[in-house]
């Protein structure tokens, strides 16, 4: 589903005296089936931002459009369930939801609410219980006896069982361990592949930006900072900087590679080992790989 | 030589007679002034070790002597005050209701007399940069500052260690660069030993020593160099390994051989300038 | 996040008020709310209402703020005032009504004893309009101090509020959060048959009851580590001080009760 923000503008409490802009005058547009990184320090409007795409909040100026559902003030969706059976959110520290007594009973909630018939519920977890990475046993077990990493992928089943089209991942690896990370995120990357799904993923990891992503919107002060491809917005080491944010440890090194050898090598989203064949190119004096 | 001021003998922990061990046969040193970094994915018994250096557990067999004190049931308040700890959660270790009813909450439960209270929250709460913080609410603070409010508060009793138990694992980025800054300045400061756990590699460079636990044993101790050397081994055992040692492994498979296991860009570029100059 | 949140009703100032120890405040009220039921004439009410008054003007909070304080008790001051006024049969029918005559001694009553819950309510909201929970807190516990000789648990006790108070914002935000996600996951908190509606908050609750207690044992654990083991012994940074102020306040409020025994009729 395309995503669209225009003019939208977000004020906490408003007429109160504790009003204030999380967001303001936003305007981008995602188009369906990409996977876009919102990066951006806290207080930036990313969460905000992110509620916006299944009606949690409604803006409070301009519009938001999701597929066919339209949001702006004073004019909510027909059915807000609709829209939120359509985009699912993991939320940060998602295994703080979970509330049920066994496993399956909470990955089955979401789709229960969401009406579906229930032997179909009983499929989708089957299917989902491997993709997530989780052993089959641990379905009639309470979810609190779980670890953290598994909490975290109940939770993530509980999401995706549902279904969604547009899949919203707010720093969905926070806390874990190195090898956690990388494979839930590795999970949520193939399953953007195999379904379609337009992903939403909010992350301070400019690596993982640089990894998954084919476009980037950074978040400053409320307000869109930069936007594109990930190998446009990443070189700007100043544009960057200015709000404290860094470039990706890879970037940094070939800005530093070319300061010291005096040539350059684009960054390209490559890997490391063409970079490594590149700067041995450089290094040897031969010409660098293309 | 070094003076030890903690040291783990034969340490074995589990959490119930029926548990699997969560340690196994550990033992290692802490010297005085001295930065030890340990690490290891989560759940391989790294932050036992953090609540077994101030008595919040005990261990089942072997023994740890902290200062020449053995952690027992007489020891552990006078050992908890040269043994401080920062935890995880930034929340979950805010007492007090403003910052400095923070920093004076160790200090209240020693009896530390009022006007002294007042000057150490000063002194501690500038050393970390959240003097101007000082009568914040917590829920007003991002949770790098909740750290550095933290780090001051266990400042504030003077001990002789200071703990970070995965201090930064709940922080964003920036949050997490300026604990590891403040981190480093007090240790210059105070003359600390300072223990930092953690899972990212990171954040041991810095470090004098690592040691890196997997299921429960000590799988290594070393310098950071030598721990980043074994890359392969680490990513086994669930360890990230930081993008310059890729890079340097990479480059060797490119027939570029760097002398030294780089710890940082700087040195891999050092590295790669000597055999540059030299062809 | 929601910076703003104030907790209680307290509105932030520095007037005498303000600044007055919590313990001159709470002993006042206490005082103060006794008195208000020996005030039977005009005069007596008046030094009353004026002492109350002025106190009000000197904390400069906002009128709108003490109305609020107020709202949930209008009803109950204007029932008061009509009961009187239909049930006294004392002096003389200033107002004939079909079938129900009013007498001026139902007025005068009606009008005192309205005015007497007027002023009960904006002196105790007074209290808790210019003073901070913890600087309630820390009062009760230096005047319930006395009670530590019969073994009653003061120092827990005002703990207790202490950590309550801390963590109010925290697991306000928390509830925040878990029922995004639950709304998120289908749950729909607001509209719907009272039973659905009923059913919903067991999403909310249950994760919000297993992240207190995981708080409640982390804090614990920090607590113990940072030496905390129980009131023997503990100093205490924030300190109460009776000042200059606090003396003029009670004399005062001394010279007012004696202003009210003086002219009150016998």
């Amino acid at each position: 589903m395309d995503i669209t923000f225009k003019n939208v503008t977000y004020i906490y409490q408003r007429n109160t005296p504790f009003a204030h802009k999380a967001i303001e005058d936003l305007s981008f547009h995602i188009p369906s089936g990409s996977f876009v990184a919102i990066i951006g320090h806290t207080g930036s409007g990313k969460s905000t931002l992110i509620q916006h795409l299944n009606g949690m909040v409604i803006p409070s100026e301009g519009e938001v459009t999701v597929g066919d559902f339209h949001l702006t003030q004073g004019k909510k969706p027909e059915s807000m369930k609709e829209l939120r059976s359509k985009v699912g959110v993991v939320f940060q520290y998602p295994e703080h939801q979970l509330f049920e007594e066994t496993v399956g009973k909470d990955i089955a909630f979401g789709p229960e609410n969401f009406g579906v018939p229930e032997d179909e519920i009983k499929r989708r977890i089957q299917e989902i219980i491997p993709a997530v990475g989780l052993p089959e046993e641990l379905l009639e077990r309470s979810p609190f006896d779980l670890s953290g990493g598994q909490m975290r992928r109940v939770a993530i089943a509980g999401v995706l069982a549902v279904k969604p089209d547009v899949l919203v991942l707010d720093e969905p690896t926070a806390g874990l361990d190195p090898r956690g990370q990388k494979d839930i995120m590795d999970m949520f990357y193939n399953l953007h592949k195999e379904q379609g799904l337009t992903t939403v993923l909010v992350t301070h990891s400019m690596e993982d930006a640089v990894k998954y992503a084919d476009h980037v919107i950074i978040m400053n002060k409320g307000t869109k900072y930069m936007e594109g491809k990930p190998e446009e917005v990443f070189i700007q080491k100043d544009a960057l900087n200015k709000v404290q944010l860094d470039v990706p440890e890879m970037v940094q090194f070939l800005n530093l590679f070319e300061a010291k050898f005096g040539k350059p090598i684009p960054f390209e989203r490559q890997s490391i080992k063409e970079i490594a064949q590149s700067i041995q190119g450089i290094v040897k004096g031969a010409a660098p790989h293309e | 030589m070094r003076k030890k001021i903690i040291e783990f003998r034969n340490v074995s922990f589990r959490y119930g007679d029926e548990q699997p061990w969560v340690l196994r046969n550990v033992s290692f040193d802490v010297y005085e002034k001295e930065w030890l970094a340990i690490i290891g994915h989560n759940g391989s018994g790294k932050s036992t070790i953090a609540k077994l250096m101030n008595g919040l557990l005990f261990p089942q067999e072997g023994e740890i002597i902290i200062d020449g004190q053995q952690v027992n049931d007489e020891s552990i308040w006078s050992i908890r005050r040269d043994v401080g700890m920062v935890f995880q959660n930034p929340d979950n270790q805010f007492v007090g209701t403003t910052v400095q009813d923070d920093v004076a909450f160790g200090m209240e439960n020693r009896g530390i007399p009022r006007e002294e209270m007042i000057k150490r929250i000063n002194e501690t709460l500038s050393a970390v940069g959240m003097q101007e913080y000082h009568m914040t609410e917590p829920h007003r603070l991002s949770g790098g500052q909740k750290q550095r409010v933290a780090i001051a508060s266990v400042l504030a009793i003077s001990p002789k260690v200071l703990i970070l138990d995965e201090a930064t694992a709940m922080l964003d980025p920036k949050g997490r660069t300026e604990i590891m800054s403040t981190v480093s300045e007090v240790q210059d400061k105070n003359d600390l030993s300072l223990i930092t756990i953690t899972h990212d590699l990171h954040e041991v460079v810095q470090a004098e020593r690592v040691i890196v636990m997997n299921n429960g044993e000590i799988w290594d101790e070393a310098v950071p160099r030598e721990i980043f050397a074994k890359k392969d081994e680490l990513r086994k055992i669930g360890l990230d390994v930081p993008f310059v040692t890729i890079l340097a492994d990479e480059l060797n498979a490119a027939g570029i051989n760097i002398e030294r296991e780089p710890l940082n860009q700087e040195e891999l570029l050092e590295g790669l300038w000597t055999l540059h100059s030299r062809t | 996040m929601n910076n703003s949140m104030i907790i209680g009703q307290y509105v932030p100032g520095n007037s005498l008020i303000h600044r007055l120890d919590p313990r001159t405040k709470i002993t006042i009220i206490f005082f103060f709310v006794f008195i208000v039921f020996f005030a039977n004439n005009l005069v007596s009410y008046t030094i009353l209402t004026v002492f109350a008054l002025s106190s009000m003007f000197i904390s400069r909070v906002p009128i709108r703020f003490i109305l609020k304080g107020l709202t949930p008790v209008w009803f109950l001051i204007v029932f008061t005032f009509i009961l009187h006024l239909f049930v006294t049969k004392e002096g003389t029918v200033f107002f004939d009504l079909y079938l129900f005559q009013f007498y001026t001694g139902g007025l005068i009553q009606g009008i005192a004893i309205s005015m007497r819950f007027f002023l009960l309510i904006l002196m105790t909201s007074m209290l808790t309009l210019t003073t901070t929970p913890i600087e309630i807190t820390d009062a009760i516990e230096d005047m319930l101090h006395p009670l530590k000789k019969v073994k009653f648990p003061v120092h827990e006790l005002a703990l207790m509020m202490s950590i309550s108070l801390r963590f109010i914002p925290t697991l306000m935000q928390e509830t925040d959060k878990i029922s995004k996600a639950q709304a998120s996951r289908g749950v729909d908190f607001r509209t719907g048959p009272i039973k659905e509606r009923a059913k919903a908050v067991v999403p909310l609750l249950v994760p919000l009851f297993v992240s207190a207690f995981k708080r409640a044992e982390e804090l614990a654990m920090a607590m113990e580590a940072r030496g905390y083991q129980g009131g023997e012994g503990r100093t205490k940074l924030r300190e109460l001080k009776i000042e200059k102020r606090d003396i003029l306040v009670y004399l005062l409020f001394a010279c007012a009760i004696a202003g009210l025994f003086l002219t009150r009729n016998y």
